[in-house]
């Protein structure tokens, strides 16, 4: 009785919190498809091919103009990640360059050296990118998409990068472009188109399987942590449970006599 | 302490008579962990222990995350990324303690509300309320400058919008919010000396603390039928209460590990699922985010103050009488703040006799109408200030006021109130002969009066 009155307690505080998400308010104005990742749901996790074809995406179609600036360059082989082999790690940072302020000058990248920063300003850096952009919210800010769905970042920049119809726009000397995902006219072009990249371990490289690949990879540059992370939420919520069963005995235990007294008089 | 008579502290080695001879703190931790604690408290005294915890969660993470930030404009965002990537365990240490400040939020708007039901702050426990008002203000002045640290574009948005509310103070509100900023707008130094307060509030929330708990030791705790403990005798008293330690504080650690197991949950599968995207992108005085929104905390405060739009008569009235010195925008600071304010009074704003809320029929009502009434402001919050959403928020904003500063003084004289039960003793059977015989769908404990 306690128990059931105390769990609807915490239940309930937690819905009534929910509305909380309605700051989730990046209103999503246009179609997102909710896709599938290896990474979503309590046990999923990155895979590491799909990092590895999203790193070759990135570098072949994003990185001449967009930046990856905090990540480093090492990081592609941590665990949990592309985990490239040492030598490849330094081998694709070499393909790029980096300013050196002790130097006073450009020189080859290095493991420990970040990516390079956006190339011009229109551009926005995608480290964290799958973080600060929502795929889903409501409905009526109640946050409860958010909690079926996920917060929808991969997904966004999934379906952005194939949400372009084709219809252009020249207006004051910029070319426009529509995007369904946006919900709007951007100033970005279409970069994907089919077999642009050849992929070393012969997936099909067509433009939904890009689109997928380099959202996983932007997940993983936004969130390096996250199969460390959920191990640790498993961890602490069994230890947690585990310890509140004890508890819960104890205090039963406990206070047994003190009941059993009361009741008897 | 003093107050309810129990057993003290009798020092028996020599060893511990010396040292209490020359400080007795061991019989201060002792008297304080043995107080005497009604029997028949329920499930919402738990929220005091998850408050404690909180405070403490956060000055430890807070600390740790302390050594590996960078305090300046052009750094912050990236020391935060620095510790989200680099830092050993520092992506569990900052979303412990991101999440951390809303279970903090989450308690203690439960340990308020608790305290409303059952009239916790009435005689002689007012000074308990207002010290807990008083710590309830810092937390929030210290999670407003912690949002800003991370000098996202909601933390840069949020503190020029919370910090106009005090520009928009008729004569000296520029120079104020200059004063406060340490310049024309929202720059390096302010992200100094808020990271500077956002160190420091937090302890003077725990000397807060130890007035609170000194308070409500001093005159006992409240239960949940508001009579007092019989203090006649020690014998009386054993039959009401029972020590601290060890019958509530494994009580109330059995449910802390509940809700630390659901927090933990929230934070290793989904720690951004109450944040806003927005501050995943750096601070950008150029670029204004569609919607600036604060944390779910605020919210409903956030609505009272913007639900006085020029339109609404009453801000047109006062706007008129007061020569249109006050105008909008200041009619929804004056209620913004207004509304902690009467919130602090309740002590002499409710008149009746009262204390606990199973003995008022017509106060039930009246309470539970205002819980509903918070979430509802929560939720008008977040939606953007126009249409049916201002409209809901004035009238959420009205019962808010009105509760205090009608229905609370109101009710007291209006009200027939059931009978008490004599002694918390008598509650404590009850409750337990109820639950044995009528089982889970028998009446509940609150419904039955102690006749």
């Amino acid at each position: 009785m306690k128990l059931r009155n105390l769990a609807v307690a915490a239940l309930s505080a937690l819905v009534l919190a929910l509305p909380a998400t309605t700051a989730e308010a990046s209103k999503v104005k246009g179609e997102v498809t909710n896709f599938d990742f290896s990474f979503q749901g309590l046990t999923g996790t990155y895979d590491r091919n799909q990092l590895q074809r999203g790193l070759q995406v990135f570098h072949e179609a994003c990185a001449s103009c967009h930046g990856l600036q905090y990540v480093a360059f090492r990081t592609l082989s941590d665990p949990n990640g592309p985990e490239l082999p040492e030598d490849q790690m330094r081998a694709f940072a070499a393909m790029y360059e980096v300013w050196d302020p002790e130097l006073r000058d450009w020189r080859i990248a290095e493991g420990p050296d970040h990516f390079p920063e956006s190339q011009f300003e229109g551009a926005p850096d995608l480290s964290l990118m799958t973080k600060a952009r929502a795929g889903f919210s409501g409905p009526y800010g109640l946050g409860i998409n958010q909690l079926m769905k996920g917060i929808g970042g991969p997904e966004y920049v999934a379906s952005f990068l194939l949400g372009y119809t084709g219809e252009e726009d020249f207006q004051a000397g910029t070319m426009f472009y529509y995007n369904k995902a946006y919900g709007d006219w951007v100033s970005m072009n279409p970069v994907l188109f089919d077999d642009m990249v050849e992929y070393a371990d012969g997936t099909p490289a067509t433009e939904e399987q890009m689109a997928l690949d380099v959202a996983a990879f932007l997940t993983w540059t936004a969130e390096p942590k996250m199969v460390e992370r959920k191990h640790a939420g498993f961890v602490g919520v069994i230890f947690l449970s585990v310890l509140a069963a004890l508890l819960y005995l104890t205090n039963k235990q406990l206070w047994a006599p003190i009941k059993k007294a009361a009741k008897k008089d | 302490m003093s107050g309810i008579p129990h057993d003290h502290y009798e020092p028996k080695t020599n060893a511990e008579k010396y040292f209490h001879r020359r400080l007795p703190i061991i019989g201060l931790i002792y008297d304080t962990i043995m107080i005497p604690t009604p029997k028949n408290l329920n499930w919402m005294w738990i929220w005091g222990v998850v408050l404690m915890f909180c405070l403490i969660l956060q000055i430890v993470t807070g600390i740790v995350l302390a050594m590996h930030y960078t305090p300046h404009v052009d750094m912050a965002f990236a020391s935060v990324e620095h510790i989200m990537r680099n830092v050993n365990g520092g992506h569990m240490l900052r979303y412990l303690h991101q999440n951390g400040a809303m279970l903090f939020f989450l308690a203690v708007y439960m340990h308020m509300f608790r305290g409303m039901y059952y009239g916790s702050y009435k005689t002689p426990r007012e000074i308990t309320w207002i010290i807990g008002m008083l710590i309830y203000l810092a937390m929030m002045a210290t999670a407003f400058m912690g949002y800003v640290l991370p000098w996202g574009q909601m933390s840069f948005w949020g503190a020029t919008v919370i910090t106009g509310l005090f520009g928009a103070i008729p004569g000296i509100g520029d120079v104020l919010q200059a004063w406060l900023l340490g310049g024309p707008a929202v720059d390096n130094p302010a992200l100094n000396r808020f990271f500077s307060l956002h160190y420091l509030l937090p302890f003077v929330i725990l000397g807060l603390v130890i007035l609170h708990v000194w308070a409500f030791h001093h005159t006992g705790n409240n239960n949940p039928t508001g009579v007092e403990v019989r203090r006649g005798s020690k014998e009386e008293v054993e039959k009401d209460t029972l020590p601290f330690w060890p019958y509530f504080v494994i009580k109330d650690l059995f449910a802390l590990a509940v809700i630390l197991a659901l927090f933990w949950a929230l934070v290793g599968f989904m720690p951004n699922f109450l944040g806003h995207t927005d501050n995943y992108i750096e601070a950008n005085p150029l670029v204004t985010p569609p919607e600036i929104v604060p944390e779910w905390y605020f919210l409903p405060f956030y609505a009272i103050l913007r639900a006085f739009t020029s339109d609404v008569w009453i801000v047109i009235a006062v706007n008129w009488l007061s020569f249109g010195i006050i105008d909008a925008t200041f009619f929804g600071v004056l209620a913004m703040f207004g509304a902690i304010f009467v919130w602090a009074l309740l002590p002499w704003l409710d008149t009746s006799s009262v204390r606990s809320g199973r003995y008022r029929p017509m106060f039930k009502m009246f309470f539970w109408v205002f819980i509903v009434n918070f979430w509802v402001l929560t939720w008008a919050g977040a939606m953007p200030a126009e249409g049916i959403y201002t409209n809901i928020a004035l009238i959420g904003t009205a019962y808010w006021f009105a509760y205090f500063l009608v229905i609370m003084p109101l009710l007291g004289v209006l009200e027939k109130p059931l009978p008490e039960p004599e002694t918390i003793e008598e509650d404590f059977k009850a409750s337990l002969k109820s639950k044995s015989s009528g089982g889970p769908k028998g009446p509940s404990p609150e419904s039955i009066p102690a006749e």
